[in-house]
């Protein structure tokens, strides 16, 4: 058996919005290099529309695969829905993380929440 | 595929796969039994048994077959604290980057009362016998030092250390199953009391190893039972994986020169070759060094993800990275030698062994730097550090 899933694998091996967006109008980074882990995600919003979302990502298989389906779940949403993203739902599209790689899902929702605080602040909102 | 992680198992020889085979089928007897039937495997124990011991300078007498490496460090471990203990010695040194089967039976001790030094490896994974020196007290009443590591495959001053323990009259042992079939070791010249192995690091089968023990050390069981291993280790003794274990020793020892100057060689240029990734570093000493042993870290990425794309290219390698263990922290040797924790999670270790062709060597080599390069170029880390943003470490 696989260590991850087919959707695991895919995501890892083919990662959706990967990059920078340069006038990104909210970013957000989470982690830290010290537990292998960090996340960066970039928003370009508009009319409270989630018009583009890129990633960068320093760590595992699965951090850098949650990261690519975070970035898939919101684009394209308004933004209310995308605060709504959860862990759970990442992993679930996912078909499922192994239990000591959920934290990789847990970060890639504080990455979207995270860059959505900061495009909240620079509303001042 | 390329196989590269030799350290965590080997494939088994030709001759040790047909020795284990032809005993399974034909000869089943149980060497305990007295008929003919079951002395005849009683010979093919005590053959295996003279071919084990010769491969390292033993006497027959002194070999203990057991289950692998980390049942014989605990045997070797729990005895030598055990007669300490009941001479009122309770101190034990050992090194911060042992293998776990040693760190864990120590902790164990620890909680019991005992004191553990463990000495500094320093950064380029070599034990000073001088430091091992220092640390002995009039209550030590064992030293226990890897013969070469696992991960970074650095080999140990064995033989020195050997001495100073002979002088203190302190036991000494050594956890030799990197070493056992890679580099010559022998227990006499070597200056040891104690040392295991395991088959499976060096062509033979999984589930069977060795526990040498000098004449005159004391060894308590681990397992309680019949009379097997005159009385050391109970259970019928695992005679077809015994004695492929021994044909394996015999054959890796009778060709550790060839072995040697074949697999150094194409070490080194894997080592060349990967050395050209920027920032980037050998891990443990570049001479000192298993043959078949390539340690690095790589700043800006992780070690999962690099294996995963190098599965993805049909290598297998492995990592010391936290994803890789399923703990936080990246591994405790690469710690130990120094590396901060954002460098030791980038790290890659290939093993290769003597059916590791030239052309191999390259394939990794042109691998490993895509990889690499590949994920730095969606890494934040790695976008900080070329900006300036982060100090590189590497």
């Amino acid at each position: 058996m696989a260590l991850y899933s087919e959707k695991v694998m895919d995501h890892f091996r083919n990662p959706r919005n990967v990059g920078v967006i340069e006038d990104a109008n909210g970013i957000g980074e989470v982690g830290n290099a010290k537990c292998g882990d960090i996340m960066k995600m970039y928003l370009k919003i508009e009319d409270d529309i989630i018009k583009d979302v890129k990633f960068e990502t320093f760590g595992c298989g699965s951090a850098i695969a949650s990261s690519s389906m975070a970035t898939e779940l919101i684009k394209g949403k308004p933004v209310a829905d995308a605060m709504k993203l959860t862990n759970e739902a990442v992993a679930e599209a996912l078909d499922g993380l192994p239990d000591y790689k959920m934290h990789c899902s847990v970060l890639a929702e504080e990455a979207i929440k995270s860059a959505l605080d900061d495009y909240h602040k620079r509303n001042g909102q | 595929m390329i196989y590269a992680d030799n350290a965590a198992t080997t494939k088994m020889s030709e001759k040790a796969l047909e020795t284990m085979v032809s005993l399974i089928k034909d000869t089943y007897g149980n060497p305990s039994s007295l008929y003919e039937f079951g002395q005849k495997s009683r010979e093919v124990l005590e053959d295996a048994r003279a071919k084990v011991a010769k491969a390292i300078g033993a006497n027959p007498k002194e070999i203990i077959f057991t289950s692998g490496g980390s049942e014989s460090d605990n045997q070797a471990i729990l005895s030598a604290a055990k007669a300490g203990e009941a001479a009122g010695k309770k101190h034990i040194i050992s090194s911060a980057f042992e293998h776990h089967a040693v760190l864990h039976t120590l902790n164990k001790l620890k909680k019991e009362g005992f004191e553990i030094t463990l000495l500094d490896v320093h950064e380029n994974g070599l034990i000073d016998p001088g430091e091992v020196e220092d640390a002995i007290k009039e209550d030590t009443c064992l030293v226990t030092i890897m013969f070469a590591n696992n991960e970074i495959g650095t080999i140990e001053p064995i033989r020195e250390i050997g001495e100073v323990c002979k002088k203190h009259g302190v036991t000494f042992h050594t956890d030799a199953v990197q070493a056992i079939g890679h580099i010559p070791v022998n227990v006499v010249d070597d200056n040891i009391d104690m040392l295991s192995a395991s088959a499976h690091k060096f062509h033979g089968p999984k589930g069977v190893g060795f526990l040498y023990v000098r004449k005159g050390v004391r060894l308590f069981n681990l397992i309680e039972g019949g009379a097997q291993e005159k009385g050391k280790r109970a259970g019928t003794e695992n005679v077809p994986g015994i004695a492929a274990m021994a044909v394996a020793l015999e054959d890796a020892v009778s060709n550790l020169e060839n072995y040697s100057k074949i697999v150094t060689a194409k070490r080194d240029r894997l080592i060349e070759g990967i050395s050209d990734i920027s920032h980037s570093a050998l891990n443990g000493d570049a001479k000192k060094r298993l043959p078949g042993n390539v340690n690095f870290c790589f700043e800006g990425i992780e070690g999962e993800s690099i294996l995963l794309l190098l599965d993805d290219k049909g290598i297998a390698a492995s990592s010391g990275s936290a994803c890789t263990s399923g703990s936080l922290d990246p591994s405790h040797v690469l710690l130990a030698i120094g590396r901060v924790h954002d460098v030791a999670h980038g790290s890659l270790r290939l093993t290769i062994d003597e059916s590791t062709t030239d052309e191999e060597v390259e394939t990794i080599i042109a691998s490993v730097k895509e990889v690499v390069e590949y994920l730095r170029g969606f890494s934040p880390v790695w976008r900080d550090l070329i900006s300036g943003k982060r100090e590189f470490i590497l």
